[in-house]
C-alpha cells in the first residue's frame, strides 16, 4: 500500500533537484547514510583511542600536560605491585566466571529448552538481573554482604554452618570470591538466553533419531548439542569474556578494589590512579594495557565469524 | 520431553529451575523488603527475622525524594537514555541499510571497523575521552552522556539492522523504483517500514543498555543536579563509611523499576535483539 501513495502523486513531476540527483547514485547515498555514524565513532571512540596512546607516554596530571617520557609509564607500572595483583585478578576473574557462566547458562537453558507451563514468564524473570542496571543490583549484593547485617550471615548462622560472623568483603579472598558470585550472577542470564535461542534452532529429529538408536542422554548431548550449539557458544563466550576483562562496575561497587587494593581490576585500577590520584597518564597507560588481551579475542572472534560465515 | 517417573522430574527439573530461579531473583526481593522495612539489627539477634516485615514503612521513599535530588536524577537518566537511543537508531538504521543493501567501496572494510568499535569496552576509553569532553566544554551536561553513549549503541543497532534489511527481499525495493520511487524514498517508505520490529528491538536494547552505563557517567558528571540515578545513588548515599542502605535500596528499587516496565512491554523484541546481537 505504501508503494502507491507514494508513486502516484509526487514523483514524476519535474526533474528533482540536484541533490537528489546525488542521492540516485548508490556511492553518494551510502556516503550520506554513513556519515552521521562515522562522525560519532570517530570522535569518540578513533580519536579517543589515538589521544589515549598519546596521553600513556607522557607524564600529564589532571590540570598539566606534561612532557613526553617515553615509555616510563609501562615501566613504571610493571614494576608496581599493585598493577601485578590486578592483571592477576583480572585474570582469575574472567577465567572463574566464564566457566561457571557458560556451565550454569548451558544447564540453564537446556531447563528452559523444555516445554512447561510459564515458560514465557519465567524466561522474562530470568533475564531480569542482566537488565536491571547493574550498579543497583550490586548494591543489592553488598547489602546482603555487608559483614553486620549480612542475611548470608543470618542463614548460614541458623543453619547451624557458622557460629561466628564472616566479614565477607573484609577478606581479600572472600571478596574476591563475592565479586565472582555478583559477576556470575549478572551474566548467567545472558548467557542461558542466547544458548537457549541456539538450542531452539536445533532440530528435535535429530535428538529423537539418536535416542531411536539407542544413544544415552550425555551421548546424545556430546555429540549432537554441543557440537550444533558451538558457535553461538563461541560468540557468546568471547563476547563475555571481553566484557568481564573489562569490568568496573561490580568491584568499583562492591569493594573499591579493597581490602587493601587486593580486588583490584584494570579498570577500577586505572580509575582510582586516574581519577582518584589525578595521574592522567599512568591511568591511561593501566586502561592501554588491556588492550592486548582484547585485541587478541576480537581477532579471534573476527576470525571465527568469518569461518562460520564462508561454511 | 522427560520419560519415566515423577522423581525424575522433580530432580532433574523443578529443584534445578527453582534454585535457579531463588539465586538469580532473591536479590531483588531483598531490594524491596529493605526499602520498606526496619533497618540495622544485626543478624545475630534474637528473634529476628529478616525476610518479612510486618510494619511496612515509607519513610526510605519520602528521604530519597525530600532530601535527595533523586527526581532529578531520574529525570536526567530517562532523558539521556531516550536522547541517546533516538540518535543511536537514526545512526543505525542508516549505516545499516547502507551496509547490507548498497555497493559501494570498502563496505566490507567499513562493517569490520564498526563490528569492531561494537567490541570496545568503555573502560579502556574512559580516561582520554574524559579530557576530550572537557575540551569541548560538554563536562557535567547531559549532553557527554548523550553524545558518547551512541558509540557503544550505533555499532549494536548497525549490527542488527544490517541482520533486518538483509532479510527484506529486493524485488520489493525494485517494484517502488519501477513505480518511479527515488533510491531515499524506497528506502525510507519500503525498506524500513518492513524492518521496524527490528528498530523496535534495537531501541529497547539500546534504552536498557544507555540506562546501566556507569563508568562515563561518573567521570564526566559532578554537580549532584546533573547526575544520572546509579551515579548520584553512588555517590550521594555514601558519605565516607556510612551507608545510607533503606534509601539506598529503595533507590536502587525505583531507578530499576522504570527500565524494567520497559522490559516487560517489549521482552519479545529484548530477547530478539539480544540473540541478534549474539547470532550477528
Amino acid at each position: 500500500m505504501a508503494i502507491s501513495a507514494v508513486s502516484a502523486t509526487t514523483l514524476r513531476e519535474a526533474p528533482p533537484p540536484r541533490r537528489q540527483r546525488l542521492l540516485e547514485d548508490e556511492r553518494w547515498l551510502a556516503f550520506v547514510l554513513l556519515v552521521p555514524t562515522i562522525v560519532l565513532l570517530g570522535m569518540f571512540i578513533a580519536y579517543p583511542f589515538i589521544r589515549g596512546i598519546l596521553l600513556s607516554v607522557t607524564s600529564s596530571r589532571v590540570g598539566m600536560p606534561g612532557d613526553f617520557v617515553g615509555l616510563a609509564n609501562f615501566y613504571k607500572i610493571f614494576n608496581d605491585g599493585i598493577f601485578r595483583t590486578s592483571v592477576y585478578n583480572t585474570f582469575v576473574y574472567t577465567g572463574v566466571t566464564t566457566v561457571f557462566k557458560l556451565a550454569l547458562g548451558l544447564w540453564l537453558a537446556m531447563l528452559l529448552n523444555r516445554n512447561f507451563r510459564g515458560k514465557a514468564f519465567t524466561r522474562a524473570f530470568i533475564l531480569l538481573p542482566f537488565i536491571i542496571p547493574t550498579v543497583l543490583s550490586t548494591f543489592a549484593w553488598k547489602w546482603m554482604f555487608d559483614p553486620t547485617f549480612s542475611v548470608l550471615n543470618w542463614l548460614l548462622y541458623h543453619f547451624g554452618l557458622i557460629t561466628g560472623r564472616i566479614n565477607w568483603l573484609g577478606d581479600p579472598d572472600l571478596a574476591m570470591i563475592s565479586i565472582i558470585v555478583v559477576n556470575i550472577w549478572r551474566g548467567v542470564p545472558f548467557f542461558a538466553i542466547s544458548l537457549l535461542a541456539g538450542l531452539q534452532t536445533i532440530s528435535p529429529e535429530l535428538n529423537e533419531a539418536a535416542a531411536i538408536d539407542g544413544a544415552k542422554p550425555w551421548q546424545r548431548f556430546w555429540h549432537i548439542t554441543w557440537p550444533l550449539l558451538l558457535p553461538v557458544t563461541m560468540v557468546v563466550v568471547l563476547f563475555s569474556v571481553i566484557q568481564t576483562f573489562a569490568d568496573f562496575q561490580i568491584v568499583y561497587v562492591m569493594t573499591g578494589g579493597g581490602p587493601a587494593n587486593a580486588t583490584h581490576l584494570f579498570a577500577t585500577y586505572a580509575y582510582q590512579i586516574a581519577i582518584g590520584t589525578g595521574l592522567l597518564s599512568e591511568g591511561a597507560a593501566i586502561a592501554l594495557a588491556m588492550f592486548p588481551v582484547l585485541f587478541l579475542v576480537v581477532i579471534i572472534q573476527l576470525l571465527y565469524i568469518r569461518r562460520v560465515e564462508v561454511r | 520431553m522427560i520419560e519415566g517417573a515423577i522423581w525424575r522430574k522433580w530432580v532433574f527439573f523443578y529443584v534445578p529451575m527453582a534454585l535457579f530461579l531463588l539465586f538469580l531473583l532473591f536479590p531483588f526481593y531483598w531490594m524491596v523488603i529493605t526499602s520498606v522495612g526496619e533497618l540495622y539489627r544485626p543478624w545475630n539477634s534474637i528473634n529476628y527475622n529478616p525476610f518479612w516485615t510486618w510494619k511496612p514503612t515509607w519513610d526510605h521513599v519520602r528521604y530519597l525524594f525530600e532530601e535527595t535530588l533523586f527526581a532529578s536524577w531520574l529525570w536526567n537518566t530517562t532523558f539521556i537514555a531516550l536522547a541517546s537511543t533516538a540518535i543511536s537508531l537514526v545512526c543505525g538504521v542508516f549505516a545499516g541499510y547502507a551496509l547490507s543493501r548498497l555497493n559501494f567501496p570498502f563496505a566490507g572494510s567499513l562493517g569490520t571497523g564498526i563490528f569492531i568499535t561494537y567490541l570496545v569496552p568503555q573502560t579502556l576509553l574512559f580516561i582520554p575521552l574524559a579530557e576530550i569532553i572537557r575540551n569541548y566544554r560538554l563536562g557535567d551536561t547531559p549532553w557527554s552522556l548523550i553524545l558518547t553513549y551512541p558509540t557503544f549503541l550505533i555499532p549494536f543497532c548497525t549490527w542488527l539492522m544490517m541482520g533486518y534489511f538483509k532479510a527484506v527481499p529486493r524485488e520489493l525495493e525494485e517494484c517502488a523504483r519501477i513505480d518511479g520511487a527515488s533510491r531515499w524514498q524506497a528506502m525510507l517508505y519500503i525498506v524500513i517500514p518492513v524492518a521496524i520490529p527490528g528498530i523496535l528491538s534495537a531501541g529497547i536494547f539500546a534504552f536498557t543498555l544507555s540506562w546501566n552505563e556507569f563508568i562515563y557517567a561518573l567521570v564526566f558528571l559532578s554537580s549532584p543536579a546533573q547526575k544520572t540515578v546509579s551515579v548520584g545513588v553512588t555517590s550521594e548515599l555514601i558519605r565516607g563509611d556510612v551507608f545510607f542502605w533503606g534509601p539506598l535500596m529503595a533507590g536502587a528499587l525505583l531507578g530499576s523499576i522504570p527500565v524494567a516496565i520497559a522490559y516487560s512491554f517489549f521482552v519479545e523484541h529484548y530477547v530478539a535483539g539480544l540473540t541478534g546481537s549474539v547470532k550477528g
